[in-house]
């Protein structure tokens, strides 16, 4: 065998090892249902979990609650699936929160309320917004 | 309306495109000709139709400024990215804060590039010319803003739309279609710092830079000349490394400074999209450099130098397009260019591989198998690893368009980016800076000395030595019982010992090729950086005082964040640490000014003086109005230790529109470290405060009394004829007391006022914000000559801050300083070189 050949056979390992790290540490996109199934059988590995803010009837985003002092929040969110949910951030509210039209919340159970470690929102493009303060 | 500006802008930006392709054209006949006069004249079409080309886009920037500067809010960019206040050097920046900016900055320099290509060097005119004036037309149609009849296909987005069409919902357009904003939006606030007009640029010039060896590589392919496009494109891959470099840097230097996660790197897929690229580039830089002396390593070449341009694709598609939407924190809008931001990644992925396919066989290549003392076996070891680097961040930055391909088949989208995003790509970047730390040193010997094993040994001895001896050292003082850290430090000095032993010798000798070496010493004194920042970043401000901050915070906040009482000092990280205030920044000058000095008005960015301040070298009389920025406040926050002092700064902003606090740190920097600070929680500014209940008492003029605890004096009543807020009328009577009240750091003055009118009492209270004290003058005795004053206390002035130490971050920028340097003597060499083949008239 040619040294040439061993190395290339070196190479061809630790991209597979990358793929196969990637692939094993990479997070599930799941729904409220399946996280909690997943927490109660004992495996507390961070989830996304993508969905919307609960809205009433006349499109007011409802159920958020201020922690004291703005250290803290939680909000309702209603997952893809149509599965209500109230979450629990350790954090200020992030800036745009209440615009977007998509949150993902990275986190799991603790107990009945799904704590998240950390919030990525899709905020509607910029076009398609329609308030001009006048 | 300014309609003209706009419809030349459009006017210019057709015409980029159509020169663009234009140009392309006629280089792509040039170089297909073989008739000389043809060529000749094809070759001038090319050139008339390039320079109008950047004539146009340099038009494009002009109007597009004039735009942004003159404050025409009817049109779309400037209404939503800058407003009046803005000054002039954040109008700058305003420029590259929207895409399509980002897009014409990126033309920009590509025009700057192309001349200096046309100017430098005739033989490869042609066919580099084709490859890049066809990359300059992708990039036109992405500003093009043309939405095809009939089809409602739109390509590009325009710079130049209005504001009306931009929002045609909007109902102030069906009612008032000739409507102007008074103001824009304004540029987020994050972006008002001094580093994003100066990063940007560095990075879009690094990223044109990598075009130009990728025109000549194709070129190379084209023409069959597969060897001799490496030397007029190395230099150009060098710059390219040198400037990509340093805009990765400014980026990380604007994090840090700027940003509140704690550090210069987050891993974050918009800063993966430019490191990856940057790797591979370096690489490609290695490569080519073995190759020109030695021959070897050409195919390697040619494929990296592709890649580095495909990596850039890539990195603009994934970044631009929305993929990222749900990974990224930062917030990606797509103006629905995907399509054509995937038309443009794979044109040129397509094009390049099918160019390289039907070449492959007849690339000259070495059938030597290298030898294991050879330096072409080490460099290449070290250009695979830098790869391996790139495709470790690729695969995971990646996710979400593995996740894209499986939904175009059908499949469940399942998959996530890995929740810890530092731990997945630190556990083995780790490892792959350990091994370019090691074969960056190995790897320079083999470089200057034909050697042997027993050479090797005898040369790398004493670095070794060295590098072992002082990290034990280091080990044990500084206490870095970390395997896997002590071993990567180990690395870094082994390839600054190792690299400065040939820069020994090289000054001696030739200083001018001493680049590479300097270069190395830079890279290994920043993974010694990292690894302390990074690896040893702790939290210091930690609550000592055995007494929650509150119930409603969780354990951790508890424990890692200090409560500072206005005026009642601490001890943190050896330092006295005392809060002394909120403070405003005036708009147009340098200073602060204490928030009790002043009144707010209607307009968040206007203040009153209460009373006479000086700021700087400004000095406000009492009812003048001061510009600030409204939206921040500061914390003046005081360290001491002995007789030093030290202030900060760090800054918040209160914004009920976005939902809450936005905070930027304040950096103290010491040799050893740096103290990274910010504030963690702030009082809510709407919120009322809870006073207690009024006390009351009698005084006289000049009598001193007790008020929370502070000694005060009623200095002296008298009428007045002006109330700031108030019309007085011919009837009343208006009284102001002037109390004077001794605090722990100095006197401060409060003003109550006691109003008659038609025998009404009207009485205005003024507080004391530092002391937590309101005085009202509540009634005034003739009879005695006594005054009743009113007094209410509440809580002090609070604020809770993070701070956190970053052990030896100076060695990471010495390091990156020192980087820079390296690059910037290499590419003096390689230019005086450039110059002197074409005096040959080799280029």
């Amino acid at each position: 065998m040619k040294k040439s050949h061993i190395f290339l056979l070196v190479v061809i390992a630790i991209a597979i090892g990358i793929i196969v790290s990637t692939a094993d540490d990479a997070s599930t996109y799941v729904g409220f249902g399946e996280a909690w199934a997943m927490s109660t059988s004992g495996n507390n590995k961070d989830i996304h979990v993508v969905g919307q803010l609960k809205k009433g009837n006349d499109g007011e985003i409802i159920g958020i609650k201020e922690g004291q002092d703005r250290v803290s929040f939680s909000f309702i969110m209603v997952d893809d699936a149509g599965k209500e949910q109230q979450v629990n951030y350790n954090q200020p509210m992030p800036p745009d929160f209440t615009r977007s039209e998509k949150v993902v919340v990275v986190g799991s159970y603790h107990g009945d309320t799904f704590n998240a470690s950390r919030i990525i929102l899709k905020c509607p493009s910029k076009y398609q917004e329609e308030k001009i303060t006048v | 309306m300014h309609y003209l500006v706009g419809d030349l802008g459009h006017l210019f930006v057709i015409t980029s495109l159509i020169t663009a392709l234009l140009a392309a054209f006629s280089y792509l006949k040039a170089t297909l000709t073989t008739d000389l006069n043809q060529r000749e004249s094809w070759l001038w079409n090319g050139k008339v139709a390039f320079f109008a080309h950047a004539g146009s886009v340099l038009g494009i920037c002009i109007l597009l400024f004039v735009i942004i500067s003159n404050h025409y809010f009817e049109y779309y960019y400037a209404y939503n990215y800058s407003d009046r206040k803005l000054p002039t050097y954040y109008l700058i920046s305003t420029f590259w804060n929207g895409q399509e900016g980002s897009f014409l900055l990126w033309m920009f320099w590509h025009t700057v590039l192309g001349i200096i290509l046309i100017a430098t060097n005739k033989f490869w005119e042609a066919p580099v010319m084709t490859v890049f004036c066809a990359v300059q037309a992708f990039l036109a149609s992405m500003i093009l803003g043309v939405v095809i009849p009939g089809l409602e296909f739109k390509i590009g987005s325009s710079p130049f739309i209005l504001l009306r069409d931009a929002m045609p919902d909007a109902p102030i357009f069906t009612a008032q279609p000739e409507f102007i904003p008074k103001d824009g939006q304004g540029l987020n606030p994050l972006l008002q710092n001094y580093w994003m007009v100066i990063h940007p640029p560095t990075l879009f010039l690094g990223f044109a830079l990598t075009l130009v060896p990728f025109c000549y590589c194709i070129a190379g392919l084209w023409l069959k000349k597969f060897s001799s496009w490496i030397r007029p494109a190395l230099p150009w891959t060098l710059v390219g490394c040198g400037v990509l470099g340093l805009g990765i840097l400014m980026g990380g230097y604007w994090a840090y400074e700027t940003l509140n996660f704690g550090g210069y790197w987050n891993w974050d897929p918009v800063e993966n999209a430019v490191y990856v690229p940057w790797l591979i580039m370096v690489a490609s830089l290695h490569t080519m450099i073995t190759y020109k002396n030695s021959e070897t390593a050409l195919k390697a070449s040619i494929i990296l130098v592709i890649s580095v341009f495909i990596a850039i694709l890539y990195s603009t598609f994934l970044t631009r397009s929305g993929i990222l939407g749900d990974s990224s924190v930062h917030s990606f809008t797509d103006l629905g260019l995907s399509g054509q931001l995937l038309l443009y990644l794979l044109f040129f992925t397509v094009g390049a591989i099918v160019f390289s396919v039907v070449r492959w066989k007849e690339i000259p290549s070495t059938e030597k198998e290298a030898s294991t003392y050879s330096r072409e076996f080490w460099i290449f070891i070290g250009a695979t690893t830098l790869c391996l680097m790139g495709f470790q961040v690729l695969a995971g930055t990646s996710i979400p368009v593995v996740n894209a391909i499986l939904g175009e088949f059908g499949l469940e989208k399942k998959l996530a980016p890995p929740t810890d995003a530092v731990a997945f790509y630190s556990k083995f970047q780790l490892w792959f800076a350990v091994a370019i730390g090691l074969l960056s040193a190995v790897g320079q010997f083999f470089w200057w000395k034909k050697v042997d094993r027993k050479v090797l040994m005898n040369q790398l001895f004493i670095p070794a030595v060295a590098a072992l001896l002082v990290s034990l050292l280091v080990v044990n003082l500084l206490r870095v019982f970390n395997l896997p850290y002590a071993i990567l430090m180990l690395a870094g000095f082994f390839t600054i010992f190792a690299n400065g032993k040939i820069l020994f010798g090289l000054l001696k000798t030739s200083p001018s090729l001493s680049g590479g070496a300097i270069a190395h010493i830079g890279i290994g004194l920043m993974l010694i950086g990292i690894m302390f920042s990074s690896g040893y970043s702790k939290v210091v401000s930690l609550n000592n005082t055995g007494l929650q901050i509150s119930k409603t915070f969780s354990e951790e906040f508890n424990r890692d964040n200090l409560m500072l009482f206005i005026h009642e000092p601490r001890t943190m990280w050896g330092f006295e640490i005392e809060y002394l205030g909120e403070r405003l920044e005036p708009r147009y000058h340098a200073g602060f000014i204490q928030k009790g000095d002043v009144l707010p008005t209607e307009d968040q960015h206007q203040v009153v003086a209460k009373r006479e301040i000086k700021v700087g070298s400004k000095d406000y009389q009492p009812n003048d109005t001061i510009e600030v920025h409204g939206e921040n406040t500061y914390y003046e926050i005081q360290l001491r230790k002995g007789d030093k002092t030290y202030t900060l700064f760090p800054r918040a902003q209160i914004n009920p529109d976005m939902g809450g606090l936005l905070v930027s740190p304040d950096i103290y920097r010491s040799v050893s470290a740096d103290l990274y600070t910010h504030v963690s929680s702030v009082m809510d500014p709407s919120e009322e405060h809870e006073w207690s209940d009024i006390e009351e008492m009698k005084v006289k003029q000049g009598q001193d009394f007790f008020a929370n605890d502070y000694v005060g004096i009623l200095e002296s009543v008298e009428r007045i004829h002006n109330v700031y807020g108030v019309e007085l009328r011919d009837q009343d009577v208006a009284v102001k007391a002037t109390v004077r009240l001794r605090g722990e750091k100095q006197e401060y003055v409060a003003e109550p006022i006691f109003l008659i009118r038609d025998k009404m009492v009207g009485r205005i209270p003024d507080e004391i914000a530092d002391l937590g004290v309101r005085m009202t003058l509540m009634n005034i005795h003739p009879e005695t000559n006594e005054f009743t004053l009113g007094i209410n206390t509440r809580q002090k002035d609070w604020v809770v801050i993070k701070a956190m130490e970053k052990p030896y971050i100076n060695v990471l920028w010495i390091g990156t300083l020192i980087l820079m340097v390296g690059f910037g003597i290499a590419m003096t060499r390689r230019i005086k070189e450039f110059r002197k083949m074409k005096a040959k008239g080799l280029e």
